[in-house]
């Protein structure tokens, strides 16, 4: 019998413990599936942040640490000075890389740190109950800005990709989202991209992925990647925001 | 080798250059500027790494990230510095991983100043961290004596996986005295980490089995075992490191107690008390956790008062009263603000305390 | 034998160097010494003074109550630390940076125009080297010959060509 689909190694057997409808683990399978076929699974050391995704160790099927609360910038830091030879990347959502971990996500990025950071963007914090985050959309509902956040109240959202672009030694920022199978397609792209940058030692490298969180968003798993699609995307537009030379 | 005249500081990072630190992650702060600035030059020369860290935070959490891939880490810093690294100390308890961790401490609370205190005293032995979690703490009173402690902080890490913290001050991180570099130990090369460290997050290539550093436990039972076999760790960790000096307790009637720069004080007011007939003793405790309880056994009963001298406002004092339960009157003697007072003053002092005990 | 000095100038004047030199040759000579600086945030133009204890035994305590040599390098030091000096003690003052008269008559006086005399040699940031020349003649702390050799180490190498003068400089109140 022909083999046509396996699971890849990169994954653990265990079921995750993301909520139905979760971008997670597409953002988790897409990560480890290239790692996988690029035959890199064993020389990887990944760091989980504070937030829904601090289980991902118990899913990606490599080395990984905890992180402190949006540390995990400075965290791959340590261990990239210790591995300069491995690949080492942060998983980060907006909660811990835009909020509390502003200060980190931008100092790995101003060192040109040779890691690769992949940004789960859902606009929401999700471990904590839907509390409204630094990437919140202005008029988008959560459980500290009932009525929708407002600029008055809480500024504009944040715009990560934009950010990072600005400084010199982060030479590769790319927003994808994670709806249709197309933009899938484009996400894996990406993380090649991240992980040539990085294997090349070229810089820092960040990859943003619009994401969706249905249950606090209070949508249908199929409503919360139509959201993403047409709101948060009009926001946060996707596409390559920087590329090395060279970089396909 | 022969002695060499170095300021504490620079001989600080020595030390852990020659204990075979791999990674040195450090951020400005006065009175331990020079740690930083010896390391950025001299521990690439070694083979090691230094970063110029953004913050204490990211400091600590850089430390965690290279001790949990099985480097040797050390970093230093001074007492509002080591307010910042609270988080990632809790956390590196918890995670397992050995650090070393210098706090050439001023004078406090907030900004404070910069001139030497011991004011950090509850937060080095107690942890401004949260949770169940145990540092064990050194306080040299020399520079050889804070050279050789860093030397072998480093081992006493790597056992217990678990940070260890050395606690001097700004007199003895500027100061100079001759001082006897031990040799040097060498890195461990990345590709020997998994034998030595075979915890470590190495890459799943490089040992057996998949390896996670991790400090999350979400069930209650599962938390409550971790931290039974930390405290497993302590206690063994109580009975080996206590360590403490006791100077003069023959027939003394009045005992100091004091640590680091405080001690070297007491030991000259013991001199000038002498020459005016009065017998004073000194118990300088070495490690402040685990406390040297023991010590205080060695009080004769001729001592009418136990002092707790001190570069703040009174905080060893409840591990003495602790240490002395009862058994004799105890006093305080402190300047705080980053005032280090005369070994006169501290003579004067005692003095009428003892008078007034008799 | 233990001797207690305290050297006080502004940042600058090379008065923290003159406690190295002098503590760099005592521990040559087998001596337990310390060297304490003051610190504080200014670079320059603050004050900058230390303590240097030299002994044949170990020695308990850095810190100082008096001062068996005290340095007052100008008049802010003069005016601060004069009543730092023992009685029958060591006072020596750069009477080129200090227009006033010591007041104490419990201790003896040396006055050296250090600055002055400086400029006279050609090497106007030698005058701590000036001062130091007459420190180890004046308390026989260390032995002329350590100081050489720990000026050789201090001026090699590319500071090599400053080492002529430098000596020019400690050897003028030497004899």
């Amino acid at each position: 019998m022909k083999t046509v689909f396996e699971p890849t190694k990169g994954m653990t057997p265990a079921d995750t413990s993301y909520c139905p409808g979760c971008t997670h683990g597409i953002a988790h399978r897409l990560i480890m599936e290239v790692l996988d076929e690029r035959g890199l699974l064993g020389n990887t050391i990944g760091v989980v942040p504070i937030g829904c995704s601090i289980n991902a160790h118990h899913f990606m099927n490599i080395d990984m640490c905890e992180s402190t609360h949006g540390r995990a910038p400075a965290i791959a830091t340590g261990i990239r000075r210790v591995h300069p030879d491995k690949v080492v990347f942060t998983y980060q959502g907006d909660g811990d890389l835009a909020s509390i971990g502003a200060g980190e996500i931008v100092h790995a990025a101003h060192r040109g740190e040779k890691f690769s950071t992949f940004f789960i963007n859902n606009a929401i914090y999700g471990m904590t109950g839907g509390q409204m985050a630094p990437t919140t959309l202005i008029g988008q509902k959560a459980t500290t800005c009932v009525s929708g956040r407002t600029v008055e109240q809480a500024g504009m959202p944040l715009r990560m990709c934009e950010i990072l672009s600005q400084i010199d030694c982060c030479v590769y920022a790319e927003r994808v989202m994670l709806t249709t199978p197309a933009n899938i397609r484009k996400a894996k792209k990406a993380i090649n991209r991240a992980l040539d940058v990085q294997l090349q030692g070229l810089g820092f490298g960040f990859v943003e992925f619009l994401s969706s969180c249905p249950t606090n968003w209070g949508l249908a798993p199929k409503d919360a990647l139509k959201y993403v699609e047409e709101k948060m995307s009009a926001y946060y537009p996707v596409g390559v925001f920087k590329k090395p030379e060279g970089i396909d | 080798m022969g002695k060499v005249l170095m300021k504490g500081n620079e001989a600080f990072a020595e030390a852990a250059i020659r204990a075979g630190c791999k990674c040195y992650f450090g951020y400005p702060i006065t009175p331990q500027n020079e740690i930083p600035e010896y390391m950025s030059h001299e521990l690439p020369k070694a083979g090691g790494a230094f970063v110029q860290a953004e913050s204490e935070l990211a400091a600590i959490s850089m430390a965690y990230g290279a001790a949990a891939a099985g480097g040797r880490v050390f970093i230093s810093t001074s007492s509002p510095g080591l307010s910042l690294m609270q988080e990632g100390l809790g956390f590196i308890c918890s995670a397992e991983v050995p650090v070393v961790v210098l706090n050439v401490s001023r004078g406090g609370p907030g900004v404070g100043g910069i001139q030497p205190g011991q004011a950090d005293y509850i937060q080095v032995t107690r942890g401004g961290y949260n949770g169940d979690c145990k540092i064990p703490v050194f306080a040299p009173a020399g520079i050889q004596e804070c050279v050789d402690t860093i030397y072998k902080a480093f081992d006493i890490a790597e056992k217990y996986r678990n940070p260890v913290l050395i606690f001097a001050d700004g007199m003895m991180g500027q100061m100079m005295e001759p001082v006897v570099l031990p040799e040097a130990k060498g890195i461990t090369a990345v590709e020997d980490i998994p034998s030595v460290k075979p915890w470590a997050i190495t890459g799943t290539d490089h040992h057996e089995g998949r390896n996670v550093v991790y400090s999350l436990r979400m069930q209650p039972d599962v938390l409550e075992a971790h931290v039974e076999h930390l405290f497993e760790k302590y206690d063994e960790a109580a009975k080996e490191l206590v360590d403490y000096k006791a100077y003069s307790l023959d027939e003394a009637e009045l005992v100091f107690v004091a640590f680091g720069t405080m001690s070297r004080l007491c030991m000259e007011a013991i001199e000038i008390l002498g020459e005016r007939g009065i017998k004073a003793g000194l118990i300088r405790p070495i490690s402040l956790w685990p406390y040297p309880d023991a010590a205080f056994d060695l009080i004769p009963s001729t001592c009418k008062t136990v002092i707790s001298t001190e570069l703040n406002m009174g905080q060893m004092i409840f591990d003495v009263k602790n240490a002395v339960s009862g058994r004799f009157p105890v006093d305080f003697i402190g300047r705080t603000g980053g005032i280090v007072p005369s070994s006169l003053e501290i003579a004067d002092r005692a003095e009428k305390i003892l008078a007034s005990r008799k | 034998m233990k001797s207690k000095m305290f050297f006080a100038g502004s940042g600058g004047q090379g008065t923290l160097a003159i406690g190295q030199m002098i503590a760099k040759a005592a521990m040559d000579e087998g001596k337990e010494v310390t060297w304490l600086p003051s610190y504080g945030p200014e670079m320059r133009g603050g004050t900058a003074n230390c303590t240097v204890v030299v002994s044949d035994k170990p020695i308990s305590c850095p810190l100082i109550n008096e001062a068996d040599v005290l340095l007052a390098m100008n008049l802010p030091s003069l005016l601060k630390f004069e009543s730092m000096v023992a009685p029958g003690g060591l006072l020596i003052v750069n009477s080129s940076l200090v227009p006033e008269k010591p007041k104490r008559t419990d201790i003896r006086v040396l006055e050296i125009p250090a600055n002055e005399k400086a400029i006279e040699l050609g090497n106007d940031r030698a005058a701590n080297m000036i001062i130091l020349g007459a420190i180890v003649r004046e308390t026989g702390i260390v032995n002329p010959d350590t100081v050489y050799h720990q000026l050789e180490k201090m001026f090699s190498g590319r500071k090599a060509s400053f080492l002529p003068g430098n000596i020019k400089a400690f050897e003028l109140y030497l004899k």
